[in-house]
Order: structure tokens, then sequence, then C-alpha cells
């Protein structure tokens, strides 16, 4: 019998056929297979490397804490205080962002834009990243959360550290404040901090032009993260850097009377020491309380602080630009003495009014009382703030001999001050005009910067530097800040100002008896306390141009006019009147008043300020540059020692 | 192995006789490839032996008892239950329908006690053996004829159309693939492959808007495109091409691999245990154990080859292909050449269900190469 058949034998055949076929078609595939783990293995395999090591490993960011504000007798300024915040992780949010923000609500208070901040947050955070929900609760608020928190599953409580201002709106615009992250931020800085939420980054005044500086560097702890972004373990830790604090050359106790004097006015006041420059006292009003900006301001709080004609969010010392007004008279006999127009025989008669060409000025006098100063000398013409004598004077110095006194006074440039957003205001010359407006200088420009009006501007921090320039005699600048970590501000030497001696002699006796003899223009406002005696200079600044027909009948006066038409009010000065020490400005806007009210705060705040002495008490500065060398590294101590305050009398 | 006089293979043989005749290479073969895998459990589990290496050490010592036992009983005695298990693996896959639970949205479970049976995985042998021992019946010509054509093609269209419902897109390819690579090597005329694989062709479109579900739908998308939603659907082939391609030459090392550690790799114990395996041990790792697979593959192509019965020859391939079509499906999958269909790697995987069944078709392989001299006439139907 045969073992197989004729159709046996031919499927046999067939079979072993594409059994063959279909075995190497199998090795095809295991071809393909091993292939494609060589493409994946060997060709990329650096690269998956690198996506495998980034899936495991992720950075978390530690936040260094900001750096102190302090003034010049360590008082802190600013600091950090406990956060008691909310943090949400939305992945553990087992029943939906949504929900949990409105459990979290009925805990405590969430108004609609917090939680769409919250989801915003969120949206732009990996899941697994802690997103402040609330931030600065009370006490009693954060214990009711903690109470609540096994029933609301992702939500976390910490207590974090706070931007805090102690002394509230008094400071704010020397000091600025913190606010969150906003996009431009980020486009400009690319500190991996900034996009840490709840991150705080200074964003006016000193927290914004030393933020670097006061924020510090960021720490980052590298850790293995498993696919739903737990933390298995830490790989590894860099502590970052705190920030550095900030040393002021403010008293707070006279920036606190300054601020106090001021009110609700909208001005500004500045005290500066006259031999180094420091400020003692800065104040622009009204302000805002920073801590708004900390913890975010309502809708309406902005509202009012961008709509307010008072202007709170604008400094007026660095960035408020004003006629100078009579002022700037000490600038015009400074010219004028030294050109030798001015000589001690030199005498200008003012019969109240002067012609011009085909025009006629009147002096104050005149506008007031109807009749003239009569003869005054250069003294004599800054006493009276005679217009008519400037009018005079000024016409022979000529407008480029101004410029160049003016400019040595510190007009028409910035400060300096380590303060952002500083203008530089207008000293204007013939060149200046004949380059801006393609026109000549007129003689009436002339009478016009005579008196302090027409393309003069300054900031009063400008006009507080003219005069500790003419009380000093050197070309003072003012500075704000004295160190920053320990490291000193470079402070180039003070030279001695361009001018001669005879010719700030004279000025300083006009100032003098504008203030300290009678029928001074500040008589009436006089520190009468003998070896404290003030000398100064009052002026008016027009906020509109008279008409011809007020020329004619007299000016309107002021308390007629809408607030926003009022001249504005100016004093500088300086004290004492022998070997001066602190001069000042006051500036109230649209407060020109007979009653003076900004003299009599200056006046105030120079007796306080020469009684306390702040530029003779012991400071609290960090000990001198020991600092600039880098400090030996403690093991196991992450907070570095803050430099001790020396204790400070008064 | 000694080649054994023809009267060896003869039913009278000792069940001593017949273990000395079981290729002892092959078993060492698939006892290294599972001690692998037992190996790889122990390692995305954390280095620990729970929750899945101690388990898998029960499920593999048991298929090694199941695959000596099938492999000493007679083939005649596996052709005369070819068609009564066919008939018991279809009523399991309906009755998954009305009893099964839910798992991984797909309905494939049937519990009996202890054991939950996954009747498709067992339909996968079922058929072989049925299709093996209808084919074995039929002359090449009748193999052509439309009748028996056609009742080839019911045996295999009716259990994937039930797998196809649980919805287990992934077996029912393999059966379908099993089914119809046996009717080839059975002969079929390629008068009929040819149009029928152009009609296939043809067919795609169709079967993607009327017959694939949302899910499948999904999956074969996110092939296509896998970064477009690389933290969504796309993650799996996304995360599995890192752990692979991040295991370089050399690998991480031996419970090393950061990718299943953490819980990257989506079900790292199942379908992409061999994607740990990728990347723990690395290129040098997987090509040897690419090796090993094919080695197997060509034991079971040459048993196949010196089986005397044709029922024995495409029992053996039909067994080596079902054993092939997993390995191409799920090795093509987790390394982003397939969309992710649910396909386990054989041997390597955690699961009962699949390593008994595979352990039971190496039984059958290993009958046939016992009993390769045995010949069967044409029209009979075993000895029971």
């Amino acid at each position: 019998m045969p073992l197989f058949d004729k159709k046996d034998k031919s499927r046999y055949a067939t079979f072993t056929r594409r059994s063959v076929g279909m075995g190497a078609g199998m090795k095809a595939v295991f071809g393909v297979l091993a292939g494609r783990l060589y493409q994946l293995q060997i060709r990329d395999g650096d690269q998956y490397m690198v996506e495998a090591e980034d899936n495991r490993v992720s950075q978390r960011l530690i936040a260094p804490p900001r750096g102190r504000i302090m003034d010049r007798f360590g008082v802190e300024l600013a600091n950090s205080r406990r956060n008691y915040r909310v943090l949400l992780v939305s992945e553990q949010a087992t029943e939906g962002v949504a929900e949990a923000l409105d459990t979290i609500g009925k805990v405590i208070e969430l108004s609609d834009q917090q939680k769409k901040k919250v989801m915003h947050d969120i949206a732009m955070n990996k899941k697994f990243v802690p997103v402040p929900v609330a931030e600065n609760l009370t006490w009693e608020e954060f214990s009711r959360v903690n109470l609540h928190l096994p029933y609301l599953p992702g939500v976390q409580c910490d207590v974090g550290e706070t931007r805090d201002y102690p002394f509230g709106k008094e400071l704010v615009h020397i000091l600025g404040y913190v606010a969150s992250v906003s996009p431009q931020d980020i486009e400009h800085d690319d500190d991996p901090l900034m996009t840490l939420p709840g991150m705080r980054i200074g964003k006016r005044g000193i927290e914004k032009q030393f933020d670097k500086e006061i924020r510090g560097r960021a720490g980052a702890s590298r850790v293995e993260v498993n696919a739903y972004g737990r933390i298995i373990r830490e790989l590894g830790k860099d502590t970052g850097e705190p920030g550095e604090d900030v040393y002021l050359t403010i008293d707070r106790q006279v920036q606190a009377l300054a601020d106090q004097k001021l009110g609700d006015e909208s001005a500004a006041m500045v005290v500066m020491d006259v031999n180094n420059g420091d400020i003692i006292a800065l104040s622009s009003t009204p302000g805002f309380d920073p801590n708004w900006f900390n913890v975010g301001l309502t809708n309406s709080q902005w509202h009012d602080l961008t709509t307010s004609d008072h202007k709170p969010l604008l400094n007026k010392v660095t960035s408020g630009i004003y006629p100078p007004g009579s002022t700037f008279k000490t600038a015009v006999a400074l010219a004028a003495i030294e050109a030798g127009i001015a000589t001690p025989d030199y005498r200008v008669t003012c019969n109240g009014r002067i012609t011009v060409g085909n025009h006629t000025f009147n002096c104050w006098a005149w506008t007031t009382y109807h009749h003239g100063h009569g003869s005054l000398d250069v003294e004599g013409g800054i006493k009276n703030s005679c217009d008519v004598f400037f009018y005079e004077t000024a016409r022979r110095v000529g407008i480029d001999r101004i410029h160049q006194a003016a400019r040595k006074l510190g007009l028409g440039a910035p400060t300096g001050i380590e303060l952002p957003g500083e203008h530089s205001g207008l000293m204007p010359s013939s060149e200046w005009k004949l380059k801006t407006y393609k026109q000549p200088w007129q003689q009436g420009d002339t009478l016009s910067v005579a008196i302090g009006q027409g393309y003069v501007t300054a900031t009063p921090l400008q006009l507080v530097q003219q005069a500790a320039r003419l009380a000093s005699g050197k070309a003072v600048s003012p500075r704000i800040v004295h160190s920053v970590g320990g490291k000193l501000m470079p402070r180039p030497d003070i030279a001695k100002l361009d001018v001669s001696d005879q010719a700030l002699a004279r000025v300083r006796n006009g100032m003098n008896r504008v203030m300290n003899e009678g029928g001074g223009t500040a008589y009436n406002w006089r520190i009468t306390e003998p070896g404290f005696e003030m000398a100064g200079k009052t002026g008016t600044a027009q906020v509109r141009a008279y008409s011809q027909e007020e020329h004619a009948r007299g000016i309107t006066k002021n308390s007629a006019l809408d607030w926003k038409l009022r001249d504005h009010a100016l004093f500088v000065g300086y004290a004492p009147v022998i070997n001066p020490k602190y001069a000042i400005v006051s500036i109230i806007e649209h407060g020109a008043v007979p009653a003076h009210p900004h003299v009599a705060m200056a006046r105030d705040v120079m007796l306080f300020c020469q009684q306390r002495d702040p530029a003779r008490l012991p400071t609290a500065y960090p000990q001198n540059n020991s600092a600039s060398v880098a400090p030996p590294k403690i093991q196991g101590q992450a907070e570095p020692v803050p430099p001790q305050p020396v204790k400070a009398g008064g | 192995m000694a080649l054994r006089p023809y009267a060896a293979a003869k039913r009278t043989s000792s069940v001593a006789d017949k273990l000395l005749e079981v290729n002892w290479g092959l078993v060492l073969l698939i006892c290294m490839i599972g001690c692998a895998g037992i190996a790889m459990l122990y390692s995305v589990a954390g280095a620990h032996l729970q929750p899945w290496a101690l388990k898998q050490i029960g499920h593999f010592a048991l298929g090694l008892i199941v695959l000596l036992a099938a492999a000493v009983i007679d083939i005649r005695v596996w052709m005369s239950l070819a068609y009564p298990a066919y008939g018991l693996a279809l009523l399991l896959l309906i009755a998954v329908d009305v009893v099964g639970h839910v798992g991984l949205g797909a309905q494939r479970w049937i519990s009996l006690g202890p054991l939950d049976l996954q009747p498709s995985e067992l339909m996968k042998i079922a058929l072989v053996l049925a299709l093996s021992r209808f084919l074995h019946g039929k002359s090449i010509e009748e193999v052509s004829k439309p009748i028996p054509l056609a009742i080839g093609l019911a045996m295999i269209g009716i259990p994937a159309i039930f797998v196809v419902l649980q919805p287990n897109l992934g077996t029912t390819l393999i059966i379908v693939a099993d089914g119809c690579s046996m009717l080839f090597l059975a002969g079929l005329s390629w008068w009929w492959i040819a149009p029928t694989l152009g009609a296939a062709a043809a067919a795609v479109p169709l079967a993607w808007r009327f017959v694939l579900h949302d899910y499948q739908k999904a999956r074969v998308e996110t092939f296509l495109d896998p970064e477009s939603d690389a933290l969504g659907k796309g993650w799996n082939i996304t995360q599995a091409k890192i752990a692979i391609g991040s295991g370089g030459v050399a690998g991480k090392g031996f419970t090393l691999g950061t990718q299943s550690r953490l819980n990257f790799l989506p079900e790292k114990q199942t379908d992409f245990i061999w994607t740990s395996f990728c990347e723990e041990f690395g290129f040098v790792g997987a090509l040897a154990l690419l090796v090993l697979f094919a080695v197997v593959i060509f034991y079971g192509v040459q048993t196949a080859m010196s089986a005397r019965s044709q029922f024995g020859r495409l029992l053996a391939m039909g067994v080596i292909l079902n054993f092939f079509f997993y390995i191409m499906i799920n090795g093509l999958m987790v390394m982003g050449l397939i969309p992710v269909v649910g396909i386990p790697m054989p041997l390597l995987s955690y699961g009962g269900s699949a390593m008994l069944t595979v352990m039971f078709g190496f039984g059958l392989l290993m009958s046939v190469h016992i009993h390769r001299q045995v010949e069967i006439p044409r029209h009979s139907g075993g000895i029971i």
C-alpha cells in the first residue's frame, strides 16, 4: 500500500513550497522588527535617552526670599511676612478644578475674578504644579480651610512669604511695589522664577530698579517624578541665593512727617543732605498702599488710581514736571552775578511794569498792590521776588548765560537718582530753540524764563538739587540708595560748583532775606528757633496762559478758579543759614494761596529734620564693605546672617 | 533527538517513550523566553515578585504541564477532539456576550471560578485544530471548490464575527490571518487568493467607515500622527518609543528602566512588557530575544514539514503562525509601526489565559513532532 496517494503527494509539495514561502515572510518580518530596533535604539537612541530623562527629571523651582529694604537706621520699610495661602493641584482635584474652586468658595470668600485667574494659572502650568488659589488669608480663614481639608481633594495649605510694606502708602513712591508677573515681563526676563505661580516682581520704585538684586537667584530641586508628576525622590538641590537687602538714605521719621504734612494734597516734598546728596525724605502725594498690588487690586481701586486728577500713581518728585516759577530767579541771579552784570552796585528800579519791545510786562507787585518795588539790588530782587528786576536783568544777561548757570545748578538734566522713570525737565537755550522749533530765540522768551515760566521746566528733585548746590557750593546730586547687598553704591567725588564764592554768597544772602528779613516773601514762615534758621525762595507757577484782558484788569484770584486752573505753589530752601545741612523742596499743585501752606510745611519739616539731624546720627548701614568680599559659606546654614542694625538714637 | 524507528511512533508507545521523543531543545527555548518574561514582570513591579511575577511563575509551570500533557497525546486523538473543541470554544465565545464582564472597554472574559477564561484565546487554538482536521480531508482540488471553501471560510468567519463584536480587533486579526494562512497552506488556488487580496485592499475604506468602533479609529488616527496628541491618545506610542529608544545599545540595566518604573509606560505588564525589556536590555538584549523567537518558529516550521499527515502539518504550521502573528503584531505595535491593538507578547506578557493557550499550542506542536511518522488516511476522522 502506497504511503501517499497521488493527490496527497501534490498537496504535500504545495504545503512545503508555501510553508517555505511563509517562513521567508516571517523572517522578513523579524528583519523589520530588528531594523526598527536598530532605528530606535542605535540611530535615535541618544535623542530618546534625552526624552526619557526629560520625562523622569523635573526641576522644582525654589523661590528665594526677597531682600528687605531698610532706611538709614535699619528700619524695615519693605520686608516679608507670613503668607497663609491655599494652593490647588489640578491633577489631584478629583472632582474637577471648577468644582474644587466652588467648594473652596464655600469655606473662604473667592471672587469670580480670582477663580478666573486660578483657571488661567492652571492652564498655563503642568497639572501637578500647585497653583495659588487664595493668598494672604487671615489666620481664621486659614484654619477654616485646614479644617475642611479632608473634603477638599487637591487643595494644599501652606505658609509662604509675601511682601509687606509696614508703612503702607507713606513710602510708596520710593519703594514702589511688587505685583504678579505679566506676559510682557516674561518676554524681557528669562529668569526661570518668572514662571513660578504666585511669583511677584518689582513694578515701580526701588523694587523695580533693583528687582534683580532684591529678587535673589532661584534655587532648584531636581526631582525624579513619575508619569503622574508625583515626586519619587530628590536627585539634587541648589538652594539658590536669597535676595539682597537694600539700604536707603531715607530717614523714616522725617519721611513720615513730610508725608503727613502733605496730606491729601496733590503735592511733593523732598529733603536732601546738601553735603553728600543723601535723600532724607521723598514724598509724593497722594499715594496708595503698595500692599494692594501684592494682594491684587480690585477693579474699583484700579479705577480710582488711574482716573484721579491728583495722579496717585505718579511719583511727582521724579516724574512731575513743573515750571519752576520764581524759584528759578536764584539761577538768573547767579547768572547775572557771574556775567559781571549784577555787580554790588547794580540796581534796577521797579515801577511795577516794564515795556520790552511793544509788550508791557507786569511785576507781581503791580498786579497785587498796583505799585512797584522801587530800586533793588540782586539780593533785594530775590527777597522781593521782583519780576521787573529779573525781566530787566535777564534781558541783559541773555538766555545762553542763564542756561549755562542753570545747567551748573543741575537743571535740564536728570539727577541720576536710583529711581526709575526720572524726567529731565527742560532748560532752554537759543541753540535748543533753533534746533527744536527752527525759530530764533526771542527776547520775550528770555523774559518768560526770567521768572521761571515759558520753556523752562523742572522736576521737584531738580529743584531740591538746585537748592542744595546753592547751599553747599558743591555739585551734589541726590542719591537715595546707600548699598545693595552690602555693596556700596558708587558715589563719585563731589566737585566744587563751578561758580564764584562771591556769587554764591550773594544769592544765599538773597534767599536768607526772603525768609529772615521783614518784607521777604516768606518772612511769615521763617524758622525762629536760633541756629535752625532757613533760607529759601518761593515760587508760583502758572498752569495756563493769562489772557490780555486779565493782564489789563488784573489777574483773577486763584481761589475763584477751578482747581485744575489754579497756579502751582513752589518753595525751595535750605537750613541752617550758616553751614547748611539740608535742602528742601515743597510743591502743592494748584495750591498757590496767600496762606502759603507749602512753605509752612517745609518749615515744619526742616525744623524737625534739623533738630533730629539724621546726618549726624550713627547709621545702621552694613559694615563698611566687608560684604563686597564674599563671606565664607557656612554648611547647613540656609539663611544669610542679616546685617545687625546699629541701635539708632532719637 | 534520535530518529526512532517508525514503530516507536505507534500508538502502543508508552508515555515515557514519548517524553523522550519530546523536542527538549524547544522546551528549553520556551523556558528561556518564559523566564525572561517573569524577570521583566519582577522588574516592572519595582523589583517585586508581587503582584505579577509570582503568579506568572504559576501560570508558566501550569503551562509546562499542559504542554507536556498535550505533547504525549496522539495527534489522532487531537484530530477526533478538533470539532468538539471548536464547538465548545464557539459556545463560550457566545456566552461571553451574555455573562462576560467588562474590562478595558471590551467584553472578553468569562469567569470560571478562580480563572478568568478568555474564549477568544481558546478559539485561536480550536480553530487551528478544526481547520486542520477539515482541510486534512480535502484534496488540493477540493480546497478550491466553492462549497468546501465556503465551509472553511465560515469556520473562520463565525468566531471572527463574535470576537470582533466583543470588541477585540487584535484577536480578530490573528484569527482571520491564521485561518486564511491555513487555507493557503492547504493549497487554495491563486485564482481565489489574488482577487480576494485586491478586494480586501478596496474594502479598507469601507471598514473604516462602517465597521470600526470609535476607539479603534482613534487608535489608528493616533498611530498615524502620535505627536498630535502626545499627552492623550498618542501617549502610549510616544512613551513606548521613548522607552525602547532610550535603552540604547546595552540598555539601562535590569530593574533600572525608568519609563516603566515611573509609570510612563502604559500596561507595562501586559502589552508593553517587550518595551520594558528593550529599555532595560537594550538593542543587544532585544535582538537576542528576537533570535530566540525566530529559532522557536524555525523549529515549528521544521516540525510541520517533517510531519507525514496533512493534519499534523497544518496543525503545526497553524500553531506556529498563531505564535508568530502575536509577536509580529505586538512588536510592530509597540515600536510604532502599526496602530495600538490589544495584543500581548506571547510567553512574556502577564496573563494566565494567554500563557496557557500558547503553551497548549506548543503542546500540540510537540505532539505533531512526536507523532510525525503517524499516517492518517485522508478520510479518517481520528481514533476516538
